[in-house]
């Protein structure tokens, strides 16, 4: 629980967040419908011109008891004028819908940060249910004094307002979120027009349900625009963020879920072949099956399988009849696809596994985010397993993986592991939405003719890129059979003596390391090559590592980001790219698998930053460890 | 789209050029002729089939035949051969699986095959035991089976696979002997069945369970142990000697003594495949008392899995253009109409 030092001095008390930036969190009870409301408030700071970027934090629980600390559910955006990489380390607001809200967030907002607290909702029992000591409230004891309080019965008010509409008290107060959005809409000079038509389509079927959900919003709304509250209370003030600098186009904005989803229907378009998804529910991977259920028309054919091994299998399957076999998952289900990957190894076909990683091991934090599964995704197989492993760095970015990852499984015929984490797959920010055309296509070309009179089709012949031929099962002259067991070079055959499998061991592993050769070299993120220190990340810790190394950068110490999307292979410039640096600093949420896999495979001394909280990297957190490597 | 004339074939154009390694004598073999022998009869061409298997003696099927085939991982094929069917329900898929791949390790996926009404046939080689792992007892073991596992005897009770699919919700159950004559019958039965046909076929496991199937499969025994179940046909074995009535107080059926081929008198019941009471009975009959039911026991066909699929897609396609542009561009979007600070 705070527990203010001192006073704050008027100064303090009045600062405000920079003009350039604003991080907001909305915690409230997991029923209190606060990822809906950051949701929508992401939307209008969308629209706004404001770039941005949000993090989604809510407990694993569907519904925990009512005003527990462990229910709390929380939605933070940090929008701005200037380019926006992460959610924001600290707060500049917070906006607490119950003690238990107050409780768990109040200590990561900034010294002199804003509090809106909804005091209708600390009554005895809530504050009891949080856990403060009997008789204790921070809304009355001081113990808020560092950060600027800002008290208000927004359960009473939202109760007035949707009064004219004849609710139950219940169902009333559940527009307690929308009345709350509509004070932040006002704080933040934002237009409640498009948030109106939402709401009216939302609740189309419920017409009643709209009009107060919207009375809520206006009211709350209004209530900045007249509340005049003075005195040595914190007061409530308008801030107008001016739209961050963008290219010209369409814009909107996109989780990583769905980013996924669209990289995965554009890439099998840009390969010419339908999509097969098998998938098995799992948090939070099951955003992707719930976006490409919906796609029929574009080819996708979904199927919820019985469990995570008949989901990569029956992707198996169709890949084998001559559709694209994706799979999703996060890391406990990966683990049960393990052995089928390495079939699809073994036998060459094309499939896609994209993993959201969350926190592990076992089921471990289901709804947090950690980047722990590299090694799974790069060694954990049985066999020589040799698999391409790809990661997206941000939501808008996990759609150019994952078309990436439909042009290498296809074009070489191999499985391919694309990772994201539970904080790509459901935080949102502005995308510029491509433009198809500047995508080259890469259309499969399935094997059709027979051989010749006196010749013998070879389905384990290789191509120039070490690739076999896809032949879809329905083809006449080009009967043959294919498994797990070790196959003869060429004939594919049932083979065990020593030296085919030596060959034919060599010739996975030299055609997944061939990828290097066809994938883009490896860019400096920002810096240049032969920097004192690099720090190479990879992942959704690009918004904290791009942001850290710039302020360093700025503070004039010789840095520079590498952000690797190619996990395995890396591309073929990298090593002689780290060789380049003084110092290789490897910042992961995990305990230093990326680091691991770099002295690995280019014997270099990459240091370890670690964080393993189920929460992202500060920007701070990195900072200080580049000024420390650095010093 | 497709030609519905029947294709020509031989059994010989359905082996592949690979040499079989069965023990010799195994069942396997038998019923590996039997299929070949089968293929050309029921008029499908070799490039429309797919032999799809998990793992275990019985799962090196695929590669002695001169079709599509997918030698998979131990106990998934139905799961493979469900992505096969939904990619291209065109093609005619067969699951050849044994008691352990099935009903061990794959019994999950077995069971929702099942349900859902896959269209293929499933051929699963029971013969009680683990025999590429050498011998250890399997689901379908009967209680004090002596294995390397199991020295002392096996004290779980087996499972029943006929009884697992029916329960499962299969609309085709039948059964077959690996040696048995009738084989072909029960396979071109299940192959006339649209969706998912659950095929038990009794082999014989010559080096770790041989004879286990000894007293119903013998020649002596024959007659009095198997019931060959023909639908609209009386419920008749032992040379018409004997057959089944149902009891209908024990709400069970009973085996009773037929005199100069009088039937009708003695209230032997007639088979009606599509009776899903009289299948559940007739699969659970323990054996000793009553013969072993064989032939196809229950065939009621529903909706296959992949035509609904089908139909669902085509449905929520209907109408719609693909455009790719426009998806991506999708939901609540907004113009950057110019630099906003470029001055």
């Amino acid at each position: 629980m705070a527990t203010a030092t001192r006073e704050l001095t008027p100064a303090e008390a009045h600062a405000h967040p920079a003009p350039e930036s604003i991080v907001v969190r909305f915690a409230g009870d997991s029923g209190d419908g606060m990822q809906l409301t950051g949701g929508q408030f992401t939307l209008s700071t969308a629209l706004a011109g404001n770039d941005l970027a949000t993090f989604p934090d809510f407990p694993a629980e569907i519904r925990a008891p009512q005003g527990t600390t462990f229910g709390v559910s929380a939605f933070q955006i940090n929008f701005g004028s200037t380019a926006i990489e992460t959610a924001g380390d600290q707060p500049d607001v917070l906006v607490a819908m119950n003690p238990a809200a107050l409780k768990t967030n109040v200590e990561a907002l900034k010294v002199g940060g804003l509090i809106i607290a909804d005091e209708g909702e600390f009554t005895a029992r809530n504050l009891a249910k949080a856990g403060y000591a009997d008789g204790a409230n921070p809304l009355s004891d001081g113990s808020l004094a560092k950060w600027q309080l800002f008290k208000l019965n927004i359960s009473q008010l939202t109760l007035d307002a949707v009064k004219p509409f004849g609710l139950g008290n219940k169902e009333a107060l559940r527009c307690k979120n929308m009345w709350t959005l509509g004070l932040a809409l006002w704080m933040f000079d934002r237009d409640r027009a498009p948030l109106i038509d939402w709401l009216k389509g939302k609740f189309a079927k419920a017409p009643e349900l709209a009009e107060a959900n919207i009375a809520a919003l206006n009211a709350g709304h209004a209530f900045g625009e007249t509340a005049e509250i003075g005195g040595d209370v914190a007061r409530l003030q308008q801030h107008s963020v001016a739209p961050a600098p963008a290219e010209p186009g369409l814009y909107r904005t996109v989780t990583g879920a769905e980013a996924i989803s669209l990289g995965l229907v554009a890439g099998s378009k840009l390969a010419n072949v339908d999509m097969f998804f098998g998938g098995y529910p799992i948090t939070p991977a099951s955003a992707i099956l719930h976006h490409l259920s919906r796609l029929k028309e574009y080819g996708v054919t979904t199927f919820q399988a019985e469990d995570e091994i008949a989901a990569v299998a029956s992707a198996i399957g169709a890949s084998y009849a001559g559709k694209l076999g994706v799979t999703s998952s996060s890391g406990p289900g990966i683990a049960l696809k393990g052995e089928a990957i390495g079939l699809a190894i073994m036998t060459e076909l094309p499939l896609i596994v994209v993993n959201s990683q969350r926190g592990g091991p076992s089921t471990g934090l289901p709804t947090k985010t950690e980047q722990s599964d590299l090694y799974q995704a790069v060694y954990g197989r049985n066999g020589d397993a040799p698999m391409p492993v790809i990661a997206a760095r941000s939501p808008a970015d996990a759609f150019d993986c994952a078309i990436e990852a439909c042009r290498i499984a296809t074009q070489f015929m191999t499985p391919v592991m694309l990772l994201t984490d539970g904080y790509i797959a459901n935080a949102a920010e502005p995308w510029k939405v491509p433009d198809m055309a500047g995508y080259a296509p890469f259309p499969v070309t399935f094997r059709e003719t027979a051989p010749a009179e006196g010749e013998t089709f070879l389905p384990y012949a290789r191509d120039a890129k070490g690739a076999r031929p896809w032949v879809k099962p329905g083809t006449p002259g080009l009967l043959h059979r294919i498994g797990g067991i070790e196959k003869k070079v060429d004939t594919g055959n049932i083979d065990y003596a020593p030296a085919n499998h030596q060959a034919m061991t060599d010739a996975r592993k030299d055609k997944v390391d061939g990828i290097a050769a066809h994938i883009p070299p490896q860019e400096v993120t920002l810096g240049e090559a032969g920097s004192k220190l690099v720090v190479v990340g990879w992942g959704s810790t690009f918004g904290p590592i791009h942001q850290a190394v710039r302020r360093a950068r700025a503070k004039g110490l010789d840095v520079s980001h590498v952000h690797l999307r190619h996990i395995w292979p890396m591309p073929a410039n990298f090593g002689d790219l780290l060789r380049s640096y003084g110092k290789i600093l490897v910042p992961e949420m995990n305990t230093g698998q990326l680091k691991t896999v770099l002295r690995d495979q280019y014997l270099v001394d990459a240091r370890p930053l670690n964080k393993v909280s189920g929460q992202p990297f500060r920007i701070a957190e990195i900072e200080a460890a580049i000024e420390g490597a650095l010093a | 789209m497709n030609d519905m004339t029947p294709f020509t074939s031989k059994p010989k154009d359905w082996e592949t050029d690979q040499e079989v390694r069965w023990c010799p004598g195994c069942g396997d073999y038998a019923i590996l002729k039997a299929v070949q022998r089968t293929m050309p009869e029921l008029g499908v061409k070799p490039e429309n089939t797919v032999f799809v298997s998990g793992i275990g003696c019985s799962s090196r099927f695929p590669y002695y035949m001169e079709t599509y085939g997918f030698h998979t991982i131990h106990g998934r094929a139905p799961a493979v051969a469900t992505g096969v069917k939904l990619a291209n329900p065109e093609l005619d898929v067969w699951i050849i699986t044994g008691d352990g791949d099935a009903l061990s390790i794959g019994g999950n996926h077995t069971m929702h095959l099942l349900r859902r009404n896959l269209d293929c046939q499933i051929l699963l080689f029971n013969n009680e035991i683990y025999g590429l792992t050498k011998g250890q007892y399997s689901p379908t073991s009967r209680v004090g089976t002596r294995s390397p596992s199991t020295p002392f005897g096996s004290v779980d009770r087996p499972a029943n696979p006929c009884a697992f699919a029916l329960g499962s919700g299969a609309r085709f159950v039948a059964r077959g002997i690996d040696v048995h004559k009738n084989l072909p019958t029960v396979l071109k039965a299940a192959h006339a069945h649209k969706g998912a046909s659950f095929v038990e076929i009794f082999q014989n496991c010559i080096v770790y369970n041989d004879e286990v199937f000894a007293p119903f499969t013998e020649k002596a025994q024959a007659g009095a142990k198997q019931l060959w179940l023909d639908n609209g046909k009386p419920m008749l074995f032992d040379g018409g000697t004997k057959g089944l009535t149902l009891d209908v107080n024990a709400l069970t059926l009973k085996v009773v003594d037929v005199t100069d081929g009088d039937w009708q008198a003695a209230g032997v019941i007639v088979h009606d495949e599509t009776n899903r009471g009289i299948a559940h009975m007739l699969v659970e009959m323990p054996f000793g008392a009553y013969p072993v039911a064989l032939g196809t026991i229950y065939n009621s066909p529903a909706p296959t899995f992949e035509s609904a699929v089908v139909e669902q897609n085509a449905k929520a396609s209907e109408g719609k253009a693909a455009d790719l542009q426009k998806l991506i561009g999708k939901g609540q979007t907004w113009m950057v109409d110019k630099e906003p600070r470029a001055e």
